[in-house]
């Protein structure tokens, strides 16, 4: 933003009172300056990445995972429609930089939230929708159960990433020795780990759940419950518009919500004739909150018809690659998910 | 000095038996190789070929697949569509197979010299436009399709024919400038030519990608495969500009110099005598190079472009077809390899038959 607001001098100015003016005098909130690119191209631009069950187009080219899913949410808020989105893939070193550029209106592309990221390059994220972290996955035949039993194991780690520091920080507290393993390319590790010149290897659980399934006896293998490392992934944009980074935060905290009141895709239509007054705000049927906050009534319904709750997204894309909800559960199961009221 | 009389060498006829053996087992350094080479032959063929025919999976699903422990070749006929087409919306496939097909045939015809003629020349941009059309679509006309949609073959294609065909004029006055007599000029040529060869083509990437769109006025965007092309055909220029300083150079002075007793100008010369000799000698050397860039355009996908590669790579994320990578990247090293090998025979019988024509 600071690029583009470079003193253009009074003409500036008075476009931008004039659009403000404008929006005033049409009755709706004003939207900040994402939102408003995004209405006026009529279709939201979202940065996502290749990890299977996160994002990976399918054979018809068309990209489907969990975070396409939130993308697909966002057009529901903003459009009432779930294909006003557009996904672009975007490499890890490049995503930031193409959201700061204005390419992205949203990076869907797992970023962990990180305090540099927020208040040194001013990025804002929404609430955490994955709870990432460094795992471990070990052969059976070494037997244990937890990493903190591994001892004197070989491990392959992949150079240059934090995953090498993490490791050795786990094994100096556990006060147990292991040898490390430097792996270039990460498709290497499944070779090493089906060789037998590693015993375990390790990487975030993201990685390692999607590497389970390419193993041939994936039976062979557990991933250690322990997480080295806290990677919360989050939707993240470019500061300079409040209103757009509520869209993100409620679009989400919709999803997990609807799981918390046990409201499906296919029991939604059900809940409308719920008695219970908080649920009928939820759902549209109490107009009154909508109308408060300018949003569409049926938002929240169309939302969870077209794409499910925060389980039904999860159990979609990732329990099918063996997931387990762990972290990524509701609080009241004993997860990190907490939606705050909507009222 | 006089030259020693030798005997001419007394070697056997090429393509005979005797030569075949003398040539595996004419010493015994020689058969130690052939054995070698025999050896590992025998180690690495078989399973090779089990792996790839044998043992392959040719349909099915990717369970089947799994259950076996060849090749899956059912993964690729599920993905063909996505590795050459990418994320092209299905319905309007025909637009990015009639781009390839427009691009295949002015390659084909660019190949044969009997086409090399002005009108080549005015076919190229025209061909190129016309691909840029069929993929990006005409208001009205033809439905628009956003660029981030694009990959596969025929991005690769496109970017590939454009950047050289823009990088090629840029490249014959980089090298003009080069060879000038005005010295800052000439300077101006030299830096610029070294400045582009002393970065990696990555780097150029990313300034496309990251540095254009700030130096843009405010508020204007470019799209983003236009700004990588235009970053890389001034970077191939340069590369470029040195094979046709080396055509320049192999024309004699006393050409240029004669033309200019006859009292031709210095850019008649250029066009008429210099030019048409120089660039025919570098002909050879403009193909190998434009391999060499075919292949470069797998770069692209750290920037987000989905090339022919970068979609082979994304093919094999599908959760439904978790991990045939091996499949994947064989099946494009397949379709680059016949674009290489038939570029350096092609290469080759062009050498042949300019050689011959210079003879003559």
């Amino acid at each position: 933003m600071a690029v583009h607001s470079s003193p253009r001098g009074w003409r500036a100015l008075v476009a931008t009172t004039l659009i403000a003016a404008t929006s005033l005098a049409s009755g709706a909130a004003f939207a900040g300056p994402t939102l408003d690119k995004i209405k006026e191209r009529g279709t939201i631009r979202v940065g996502v990445g290749t990890t299977p069950g996160f994002f990976a187009p399918d054979s018809n080219g068309k990209w489907q995972g969990f975070f396409i899913d939130y993308g697909r949410a966002l057009a529901i808020t903003v459009f009432g429609n779930p294909d006003k989105v557009q996904f672009t893939s975007s490499s890890p070193q490049q995503r930031l930089p193409a959201l700061q550029s204005g390419e992205f209106d949203v990076l869907l592309s797992g970023v962990t939230v990180t305090i540099s990221r927020a208040l040194k390059l001013g990025f804002h994220f929404g609430p955490t929708i994955f709870y990432d972290g460094q795992a471990i996955l070990a052969r059976k035949e070494t037997g244990v159960k937890t990493a903190a039993e591994l001892d004197g194991a070989t491990i392959g780690v992949q150079s240059g990433t934090t995953g090498e520091l993490n490791i050795a920080d786990f094994f100096r507290k556990s006060g147990h020795k292991f040898t490390p393993v430097t792996i270039e390319d990460t498709s290497e590790f499944i070779a090493a780990l089906e060789a037998g010149r590693v015993d375990a290897i390790t990487q975030d659980s993201s990685d390692l759940v999607g590497k389970l399934t390419q193993l041939k006896k994936p039976d062979d293998y557990i991933l250690l419950p322990e997480r080295l490392s806290k990677e919360p992934l989050a939707p993240a944009i470019a500061g300079g518009d409040d209103r757009w980074l509520e869209l993100v935060n409620w679009t989400v905290n919709v999803t997990i919500q609807a799981e918390e009141w046990g409201i499906t895709s296919k029991n939604v239509d059900e809940f409308l004739k719920s008695d219970d007054p908080a649920i009928k705000r939820f759902l549209g049927v109490d107009p009154s909150l909508a109308e408060t906050i300018g949003l569409d009534p049926k938002w929240a319904y169309t939302i969870i018809k077209t794409v499910g709750n925060y389980g039904e997204i999860f159990d979609r894309h990732l329990k099918p690659l063996g997931w387990e909800r762990g972290y990524n559960n509701l609080w009241t199961q004993g997860g990190l998910l907490y939606s705050p009221p909507f009222r | 000095m006089t030259a020693l009389d030798l005997d001419p060498p007394r070697l056997p006829a090429a393509g005979t038996w005797t030569a075949f053996r003398l040539g595996l087992f004419g010493s015994w350094r020689n058969g130690v190789v052939t054995l070698a080479t025999v050896a590992g032959l025998v180690w690495i063929v078989p399973p090779l070929l089990r792996w790839l025919v044998i043992d392959a999976t040719w349909s099915g699903t990717a369970a089947q697949c799994r259950a076996h422990d060849g090749a899956c070749w059912a993964f690729i006929a599920a993905k063909l569509r996505f590795i050459l087409l990418a994320f092209y919306p299905a319905e309007l496939q025909w637009r990015p197979v009639l781009a390839c097909l427009l691009m295949l045939g002015l390659l084909a015809a660019t190949a044969m010299p009997r086409f090399w003629r002005r009108e080549l020349a005015i076919a190229w941009p025209g061909v190129i436009a016309l691909c840029w059309v069929l993929m990006a679509g005409l208001p009205g006309l033809l439905e628009p399709v956003a660029s981030n949609q694009w990959g596969g073959l025929p991005v690769t294609l496109i970017i590939w024919a454009a950047c050289f065909a823009s990088a090629l004029p840029l490249a014959v006055l980089l090298a003009l400038a080069r060879r000038s007599d005005m010295g800052g000029l000439r300077l101006l040529s030299i830096g610029y030519i070294e400045l582009m060869r002393g970065i990696p083509m990555v780097a150029v990437l990313y300034v496309a990608m990251l540095i254009l769109p700030l130096a843009l006025p405010a508020g204007q965007s470019m799209d983003k495969i236009l700004r990588a092309m235009i970053m890389i055909a001034l970077f191939w220029a340069a590369y470029l500009a040195e094979v046709v300083r080396g055509g320049l150079q192999a024309v004699p002075d006393g050409q240029r110099e004669a033309a200019a007793t006859l009292g031709l100008g210095y850019w008649r010369i250029m066009q008429l005598i210099v030019l048409p000799q120089a660039l025919r000698v570098v002909i050879p050397g403009l193909v190998n190079q434009a391999i060499g860039f075919l292949l470069a355009t797998s770069l692209l996908a750290v920037i987000g472009i989905f090339d022919l590669l970068n979609a082979a790579k994304a093919s094999a994320a599908d959760p439904a077809w978790l991990g045939f990578y091996d499949e994947a990247y064989l099946f494009v090293a397949a379709i680059y390899f016949i674009f290489g090998y038939g570029g350096s025979r092609y290469s080759l019988w062009l050498e042949r038959r300019l050689s011959r024509e210079r003879r003559n």
